[in-house]
Order: C-alpha cells, then structure tokens, then sequence
C-alpha cells in the first residue's frame, strides 16, 4: 500500500537528524501559527503564494537560497568538526553519516542556494533594467519557483524520512547503482534534481526570451546593462546544458527502477558515459552561476565608482565568448580516467583559454575603478573581496587545468579548496553584493551598513582561514570526503580550517542580524527617491519598491546606462515639467498553478521514491488537471485604470523631487 | 604523503610543472591584485587629489594589453601543458635499472590487491616495490570507481570494473610511503590507505621468495572472499596459482564484488533488478 | 490577415531603420512562439544527450542480439509513414485554426489524433515483440539506449497526444480566442518538431543500425 515506505524509514536511533528535524519542525509549526492567528494568511496567498509579479518571484527565490543555505552550512561545520577530530579516531559522525553530509551539502549548495540566488536576482532586477513589465512569461515564473522549492523539500525530507545519497554531490555510477547503493538515498537526490530542474530550465526559457524580444523602445542589445548580457549568457546555458542533466539523471533511475544496463558494471553498461554526459552538464552549470555574479559586480563597480563601465564592448565580448567556450571543456573534471595525452592536453588547453576573458573582466573592472570616485559601500566591499579572492581561485584553476598537475591534484583537499575559492569568492560574494544592493529596490529600505560591513569581514577573513588550509593539505596528498584519516600532518590544518568555519559562522550570523535589524529600523533607513546609490540603470529610475506595473510609461532609451543619461538630461533640464499621458496597464493576474503544480510535483517525487505507485498516479493527474484548469482561465489578466497609473506615479514623482530639488544637484 | 617531497621522476616532473605554472601564473597575479588595492585606495571618493575621470570608459591600448596579458600566460602554459601531457601520459613506460615489475592492482571494496603476476605472489593493503626498477601497473576494479595513488610517486590513474587503466612509475630512493584511493567509493572509503615499501633490488628476490612461502593462496574463491566488502585491517599476502586471476577479473569472468546487504526486509527493491549474465 | 500569420511587432522586421529605432517589446503571439522555440531547442539537447548514448553504445549487447537482428525495416516505414502524414494533417488543422474554421480544424486534428495513435500502436507492438523474445531493455546495454531513446520520443508523442485532446476540447469550448490560437501554434510547433526528432531516430537507429 505505501510501497517501500514503513516506520523503520525514520532514523530513530540517529539524534543529531531527528534533532534537527524536531527543531525546525517546531520552528515551522511556530511560524505557520504565528501567521495564521495575525491574520496574515490572505495576504500571504495573495501577495507572494500565487504572485506572478516578478519581482515577488525573484524574493522569494532569494529567501529560499537563504534559508537552504543555514541548511547547507550546517554540513559543511559538521564536516569541518569531525575532520578537525577524526585523527585516529571515528570523530562523532559514522561513515554513513558522513557520507550523507558531505553529499547533502555540495547538492543543496549547488542546487538550492547559488542557483536560487541568481536565478532570483536576475528574476527581480532584469525586467526592470530592461525598462518592461515583467518577464515573458510570468505564470510559468511561478511555476518554475515552486518546483525548485519541491526539490529543496524532497532533500530536506529525507533527513527524517529515509536516507539521502551517500555518493557525493554527482551520483557517480557503479557507486549510485542500485547494487551498491540499494537505499533510497540517491532516489531521493534524482528526484529531487528531475523536479527542480524543470524549474530552472523554465527559468532559462524565460529570461532568454525576456531578454531577446522583451526590451523597452530604443533599447538595443548594446545598450543593455551589463547584468542583463551575463543574464542572457547564463540562460542561454541552463537552456542548452539542463537537458542534459535531465536525460543523464533519467538514465541512472531507469537503471535503479527498471534494470537498465546504463552505467551498470554488467550487460555492457559505461560508467565513464555517466562521467561525460554529468560533467558536460556540470562545467557549463558553474558558468551558470558565476556569469550573473560577473554581471552584478559590473553594476556595482561602475556603480560605485561614479564611472561607466569600461570597455563595454569588450565586456559582452568576453561575456559571450565564456558562454560558448563553457561547452568545450568538460573533460578537465576526469584527466585521471586515462583518455591519453592528446585529449587531456586538448581539454586541458581549453580550460586555459577560458581564463582570458574572465582575466579580461577583472582588468576592465579595475579601469573602471581608474578615474573614478570609490564609495566603499558594503556592495563595493564585496566587490573588492571578490577580485583579490577570484584571481587567487582563477590562478589554482588554471594550474589544475594543467593535466600533469591534475594528477597530483584531482579530488584532493586542493581541488576543494579551488572550486570553493571561486564558488564563495566568486558566485557567494557576488550574490551578497547584489543582495545588498537591490535591496532598497525591493524592499524600500537599506540595509544596515554597519552589520553588513561586520558580515564582510569576517566572511572574507573566514573565508581565508577556513580553505587556504585546505590547499596546503591538498598539497600534503590528502583527498576529499574522508571521515578519518591516520597522517597526524593533516590535523593541524584541518583544526585551523574548522576555525575559519567559525568566522564564516559570525559572519552569517551578522547577516542575520543585519536583515532583523534593518526590518526593525527600516523608517531610518528608508529610501524615499529610489535611487539610494545613485545608479546608472533603468531600475533605479522607478519607485522603491517599484510598483506592481513597474513603470507608469515605458521609457525611451537613447544609449548605454539609461538612468545616468535621464538625470543628467532631466538635470539639464531642471527635472521634467510636463506630466506623460496615463494609459491603462494590463497586467497578469496571479494564479496558483505554481504551487499547486508543485504540491503534485512533491507528492509524486516522494511516491517515486519510496515506489508508491498509486500516488504518483494521483500526482501525475492532479498536475495535469492543474495545467488543463490553468488553460481554462477565461480572464488571466486584470486592468489598471489609467487614473490610478496616474494616482501612483505622481506620488512616486513627488516624494522623489521633493528629496532631489531639496538636495539640490546630486 | 607530500606532493611536494618526490620520490620518482614522474612525481618529481609533476611537481617541476606544478612550481613553473604557479610561478608564471602569480607573475601576474600579484601585480594585479597590487593594482586592485592601488586604485581603490587612490581612486577612494574622499581622495581629492586624484582626478576623476567620469565620461572615460574605453582605451584600445589598454584593450590591448588587457586581452594580450591573458592570451600570452595561456599560450606559456598551454605549452607546458601539452608537453607535459605528452611527456607524463600515465601509460607512457618509464626507464628504469634492472627488469621492471609488473603489478596488477585490483580495487576493493575497501581494500587494495596488488598481484605480481611474473613473481606469482599477491599482497593486500601493501605494496613492496625494488628502489630504482620500472613499475608497469595495470589496473582495474573489483566493483566500483577508485583511484590508485601514491603521493610521492607521482600520478594518479582511476580503476574501473571491466576495464584496465595503465600507470608507469619508479620508486628512487628506499624508504616506507602511503598511498590511498582518491575517489570516493563508499563507506569504508578512507580506510583505504596502503604501505608502500621500497626496498633494495638485492633484497626484492628474498622478499618475493619469503612471501611465495605464504600459506594463503589466492585464487577465485579466496578472491571472493575479498571482494565482499568488508574494510581489511591486516595486511595478507598471498601465494598466486593462476597468473590469469587478475584478467579474469578484468574482463568480468569474475563477477564484480556484491554490495552491501540491506538491514530491513521493507528497505529491498521492490521491482528488484534483473541483470543479465 | 494580419492578427491570423505571425504578426511582427512593427512594419520593419529586419529593423533596417537602425538602431534608433528599436520599437520595444515584441507581441504576445511573437513572445510566446519564440519562447516555445527555445524549449523545443532544448528538448533537442535532452535527444541529444540520448544519441550520444545510444551512439557510445551501440556495440554493447552483451552477447546478445544487435540491431541487425532486432529490427524490422517495413515495420518501421510504416509508422514513419504514419507520422509523417500526422504532421501533415496537422498543418491542416494550423491553416483551418488561421482561417478560423472550427469544422476543418476538430477533423484535422481528429486524423492527427489517430495517426499519431497508429505510431503508437506499432511502435509499442514493437517494444513487447522484442521483450517477448527477451531482447528487452534489461538485456543489454545497447538494448537499454535503444528503448530510451525511441521511447523518450514515444512519450513525447503520448504527450503530444495529451496535448492535442485537450486543445481540441478548448476549441470545442471556447473557440478560437488569441490565447488558444497561440497555444494551437506551440501545439503545431511541438508536433512538427517531434518528426523532425523522429527523423533523425529512424536514420541513426534503424536505417544504420540495419546496414551492413
């Protein structure tokens, strides 16, 4: 009747998940409670559960990376503890426990944290740049939100239900076959991808087509921000390399589920198939993630340099050519699998050249900083972290790119120390960077720059402490994922390395401090002009928060950096006297196709999972009878009469001028 | 087990590449991260002395260099990369002083077999190699994906059922090393470590003999013993009748190792898999 | 005629006026096309993903059956047959949706409908003759990329199908509205790409895979 599933599925004589679990289910029951006594339930459907609106979307995307990221910094202190321990010794974690972590870990920081987080910025800022509504297409927005927020359900599930994978972050076969891990571990981890990777190959469609065919007037592809090309590079990724994800995950379940022969040892199956196919998935997937930091780090250093960004030409070039060269060089990931020297110098060239654009970014973003006025606001704080701390991690990329460093170096301490370098100091940093500085966008207030400074710090020197350790041990020949170790020489670095997680740790502790905060002094920290950095794009033309339709009139571009061209022009013109003409918006009505679509999603992976056939018939069915309601809307859109267009950006006008002709020329 | 303290050539020629590559790279690098400070700090808003330049976003010179700069470190090191491929290529034999030793490895679930086959003797969990003599390895797994790899030896080459990968080193100096697996394969995953004991040629031939007098033989069935999985704290040599075992497991004539058997009855497949044979 | 063929959004396609030009956001019917572009051109990667498998396995049977034993060439041609007279009818059914003929369109769709099910009905009497004679996916390696790959293409026409019933349901209900029409051309649109794909399957698996 429930298939696999019975009580012995709950880990009941293991305390630290059944802690956890009982911890945040009691968080979330308290929560929920909270919420529904206040009243706020209504609003909470209506306003962000069913929202199409973009820029709900993007928050919550982002409140989701937030949360799974305690989630998934958690593994990484526990397995930062139990290295600093194990020395002779079996630490505090058993090896399936362990082995458990470290899995969990690299997936949901993958999966449900740095994806999330881009994905979400570029949801919340990219319509705005571009100066249009929303994106192409909004309920499909939410669609794809839900189903990622199922995946992450499904991971978190099975710390209480079950188990989860026991192979790493990438199931690599025979290992995560069903002979060798008979457990529900890696089921859970496919379905859980196969579900949110819809999500995001949604997300790619739509902001491709966003980016293509939705521009405001006068916007040519030359004239966009530079966040909105890493946007459509990033995208145009995910739409060509998720597929593959796709088909490659679907293989090892038929394997599992059917007796499959893909990857098997026996009947012909080739492991090293699942290799190839995984990692020309995976190599564009990291370019994926680190593309929109680029982009945000272009906004924020011309931002806050006063200046335009230099050599934007360049820029897209070097942008576009990282896109493509992305899907050249996946083999760098498996030198040692012995493919012959032709090959590994071949790939191993190609991850080279991948390095000149990405050295040509870093050059035309300290020559934007040269001739400029530098506010060293957390954003730019960032910014700067960044640099120094990507170049460091770029430099060690190339080194083991070299295949005959590769062979000293593949799956050592090193390597991790390399991918997290570029990961935290790369897609994280960048993430906090556009973080604090939308902010005040979406929300109408600024963050409290004291903690946010506080935060930097001691994630940058945390940072430091907790991975330059880890090189130096790589270069001691330990490898990753081990739950002890016998070579006294390792510990010392490990112990320090476990402090450094410790600093992150007070890091992200200020981080929290920081949002309640800045929610608790958010009428001192209030931006009433929507333009709380001075910026130099469209977004910061409009309110903070903007209003549902965005803009009242669509704005005319005539060149690069849209906004800065307005102010100037409007200053010249000492700000504009004469009122537009109002239209009525149409704008799309908010539907719960998404959460439902991904209710069902959720119940059919957990059926999967525990092979509950009867309920993933319910849940195919209920998911396709959600599309066919969807389809039979009658009215998917609603009206906003042109008076109350008018009403709303007049208020918006007012407050601004009153600020700016107070202030005189800014 | 320090990359960094090489006991062969192929470990010493990694390590050659190792050092030029970050030395060509960090000439780079530490002039631009001295740079990034430089024009922050000067550039800072409150400095008023430097000059702001608010309308300047674009140089071709400064294009130039800037593409130019990556573009010749690339080319340097694609160079050493395609040389050092060619040169370093696992597979490529390696010379060495007397006849060289030809070891079969087999990965377990969690140990490691090392098969003489010319010497017709088998070890686990140890490997004692003549200082000086080519070592001709040829690998493959007994169930799923390892990595064999001796740090201070140099390269590392993965093992995988049904295939056999190729490695050639040389030990020179005598001395006790570690070698571990480098890719995860499971729970007993980290106990994967094995002694690494080189030895004078004059002595090799008394060790072989002393450990041909071994009273275990290895053959199928005591294989099939190994191959369960289990995590292996003695170090057991072996005695080899049939110097075919180890292409019998290679090409699957010996089935790959069994996994781990599920505590509950309700945690079994329930489709089950039906493999073919 | 204008709002019935793929409307551009101003009367300068190929935006020869320049630059200065540029008119801002395309139509809905424009957006929503190029949008469903973009996912067929992802679905090809996903097929991709799949040939290359198929291709990386090819020689591996397990010492069992190969595609020269396997496959019967005449059988294939007619479902080919069939699912290419489909695409035709379905055009059929775009030109009658243009013209806003809700007769022509209901029976066009009806014979795609069929078509498409005959495809199903030989290509799934294919699958459990090869099972019945144990030359089934669980067999072989090559066996297992073989059924994953015509079988994904078989699902995406279950889908198809899925699809097409309801799109006639909503013409039925609600007629041509320009919600409908857009999703009628995504329709379309998916189930021409579906013979392109199959093209491909029956050239690099049962054509070549026959071959001597």
């Amino acid at each position: 009747m429930l298939g696999k599933l019975n009580w012995s599925a709950i880990p009941i004589d293991q305390p630290i998940p059944m802690i956890t679990s009982a911890v945040v289910a009691l968080g979330i029951l308290v929560i929920l409670a909270w919420v529904v006594v206040k009243g706020h339930m209504p609003y909470l459907w209506e306003e962000w559960i069913t929202s199409v609106d973009h820029k709900r979307i993007g928050v919550m995307y982002i409140l989701l990376a937030a949360v799974m990221l305690l989630r998934g910094f958690a593994d990484a202190i526990m397995m930062r503890g139990q290295q600093a321990f194990a020395l002779h010794s079996q630490g505090y974690l058993p090896p399936e426990h362990f082995n458990q972590i470290f899995s969990a870990h690299g997936t949901i920081m993958i999966f449900f944290v740095a994806m999330p987080f881009v994905i979400g910025l570029m949801n919340l800022v990219v319509p705005l740049q571009l100066g249009v509504r929303d994106v192409a297409f909004p309920t499909l927005n939410s669609v794809g939100f839900w189903l990622t927020a199922t995946g992450a359900l499904l991971v978190n599930i099975s710390l209480v239900i079950g188990e989860f994978a026991r192979t790493g972050w990438l199931p690599y076969p025979p290992l995560s076959e069903l002979t060798y891990s008979p457990g529900v571990g890696v089921d859970y981890y496919l379905w859980s991808l196969e579900i949110s990777g819809v999500g995001t190959l949604v997300a790619g469609i739509n902001l491709v087509t966003t980016v293509l065919k939705l521009r405001t007037r006068g916007m040519t592809l030359l004239r966009m921000p530079m966040f909105c090309w890493t946007t459509l590079a990033s995208n145009l990724l995910i739409v060509a390399a998720f597929p593959i994800l796709t088909a490659t995950l679907a293989m090892l379940i038929l394997d599992r589920y059917f007796g499959f022969h893909f990857f098997t040892n026996e009947a012909g199956g080739n492991m090293m198939m699942f290799m190839n196919l995984i990692w020309a998935w995976g190599h564009p997937e990291v370019y994926i993630l680190i593309l929109p930091a680029f982009g945000v780090f272009s906004e924020v250093v011309s931002t806050f340099s006063g200046k335009p960004l230099f050599g934007y030409r360049s820029m897209v070039l070097a942008t576009m050519a990282i896109c493509v060269i992305s899907f050249m060089v996946w083999l760098h990931h498996f030198f040692t699998m012995g493919a012959g020297p032709d090959v590994n110098a071949i790939f191993g060239i190609a991850s080279m050249i991948i390095a000149v654009p990405t050295g040509v970014k870093i050059y035309n973003w300290l020559f934007t900083m040269y001739g400029g006025r530098v506010r060293f606001a957390t954003p730019m704080l960032w910014s700067i972290g960044f640099m120094v701390t990507f170049i460091i991690g770029g430099l060690t990329g190339v080194l083991v790119a070299v295949p005959p460093a590769d062979f000293l170096l593949h799956n050592s301490l090193f390597l991790v120390a390399h991918f997290h370098n570029v990961i935290i100091g790369g897609v994280l940093f960048g993430a906090f960077a556009g973080y604090t500085y939308w902010f005040p966008k979406a929300f109408g207030f600024r963050l409290h720059e004291g903690f946010g400074k506080a935060a930097f710090w001691f994630w940058l020197i945390g940072f430091y402490v907790a991975f330059m350790p880890l090189y130096a041990v790589g270069m001691l020949g330990m490898t990753r994922r081990m739950q002890h170790y016998d070579v006294p020489e390792w510990r010392p670095w490990l112990m320090l390395a476990a402090f450094g997680a410790v600093l992150i740790l007070i890091g992200i502790v200020f981080q929290v401090l920081q949002l309640v905060v800045s929610i608790r002094q958010r009428d001192e920290l209030r931006d009433r002009t929507g333009d709380p950095w001075h910026g130099r794009s469209l977004e910061w033309a409009t309110a903070s928060p903007p209003p549902v339709f965005n803009f009242a009139i669509p704005p005319v571009v005539r060149g690069e950096d849209a906004y800065w061209a307005m102010k100037t022009h409007a200053r010249r013109q000492d700000l504009e006297k004469h009122e537009p003409e109002y239209e009525d918006i149409e704008m799309p009505r908010n539907s719960p196709t998404g959460f439902v679509c991904a209710f069902f999603a959720t119940v059919m992976g957990f059926a999967l999972i525990w092979h509950i056939w009867w309920m993933v018939a319910a849940g195919l069915v209920g998911a396709f009878a959600t599309f066919v309601a969807f389809a039979w809307r009658d009215h998917d859109e609603y009206v906003i009469p042109a008076a109350e267009v008018a009403r709303v950006d007049r208020a918006n006008l007012a407050e601004r001028r009153a600020i700016l002709g107070a202030a005189g020329s800014a | 087990m320090n990359i960094l303290d090489p006991q062969g050539p192929i470990g010493a020629a990694d390590k050659t590449i190792l050092i030029d590559s970050v030395a060509i790279m960090l000439a780079i690098v530490l002039p631009t991260i001295a740079a990034i400070f430089a024009f922050a700090f000067w550039f800072r808003a409150s400095n008023t002395r430097a000059r702001y330049r608010p309308d300047w976003e674009y140089s071709g010179r400064i294009e130039l260099v800037v593409w130019s700069i990556p573009a010749l470190t690339v080319i340097l090191l694609g160079g050493v990369a395609w040389i050092g491929s060619h040169q370093l290529d696992p597979a490529t034999p390696v010379e060495g002083t007397g006849s060289p030793v030809r070891i079969q490895v087999v990965s377990l679930d969690w140990k490691w077999l090392f098969i003489y086959p010319d010497q017709r003797i088998a070890t686990v969990n140890t490997l004692t190699v003549p200082a000086g003599a080519a070592l001709r390895f040829e690998l493959t797994s007994g169930s799923v994906m390892n990595a064999f790899f001796i740090p201070q030896f140099g390269s590392m080459i993965y093992t995988m059922n049904g295939m056999v990968t190729r490695l050639h080193l040389r030990a020179d100096n005598e001395g006790d090393y570690q070698g571990l697996s480098s890719h995860f394969s499971g729970d007993g995953f980290p106990d994967m470590l094995f002694d690494v004991h080189v030895i004078s040629p004059l002595a090799f031939p008394d060790w072989v003999a002393k450990t041909a007098r071994s009273d275990q033989v290895l053959n199928a069935e005591s294989y099939g013993k190994l191959a369960r999985q289990t995590v292996e704290r003695t170090k057991p040599a072996f005695r080899l009748d049939d110097p075919r075992l180890f292409d019998a497991i290679a090409t699957q004539m010996i089935p790959p190792g069994p996994g781990p058997k599920l505590t509950s009855e309700a945690a079994q497949s329930y489709i089950g898999a039906s493999d073919a044979r | 005629m204008a709002d019935t063929t793929m409307a551009y959004a101003d009367s300068d396609p190929h935006h020869v006026r320049g630059a200065l030009e540029y008119s801002g956001p395309a139509s809905k019917r424009i957006v929503t096309g190029y949008g469903f572009w973009i996912f067929i051109l992802s679905d090809m990667v996903m097929f991709s993903a799949f040939f290359a498998t198929y291709a990386v396995l090819l020689g591996q049977t397990a010492g069992g059956p190969g595609g020269r034993q396997l496959f019967d060439l005449p059988n294939v041609a007619i479902e080919t047959g069939f699912l290419l007279a489909s695409s035709f009818t379905c055009g059929l059914a775009t030109i009658a949706a243009d013209a806003r003929n809700k007769f022509w369109f209901q029976i066009s769709m009806a014979v795609t409908c069929l078509l498409g099910l005959a495809f199903l009905t030989i290509e799934g009497r294919e699958f459990a003759s090869l099972v019945a004679r144990g030359a089934g996916p669980t067999r072989s390696a090559f066996l297992s990329a073989f059924f994953t790959l015509v079988g994904c293409h078989g699902l995406h026409v279950s889908g198809g199908i899925l699809w097409l019933l309801t799109m006639m349901a909503q013409v039925f209900a609600k007629g041509f509205r320009a919600d409908i029409q857009r999703r009628i051309l995504c329709f379309a649109l998916f189930w021409h790409a579906l013979d392109i794909i199959w093209i491909a399957v029956f050239t690099v698996v049962y054509l070549l895979g026959s071959a001597a």
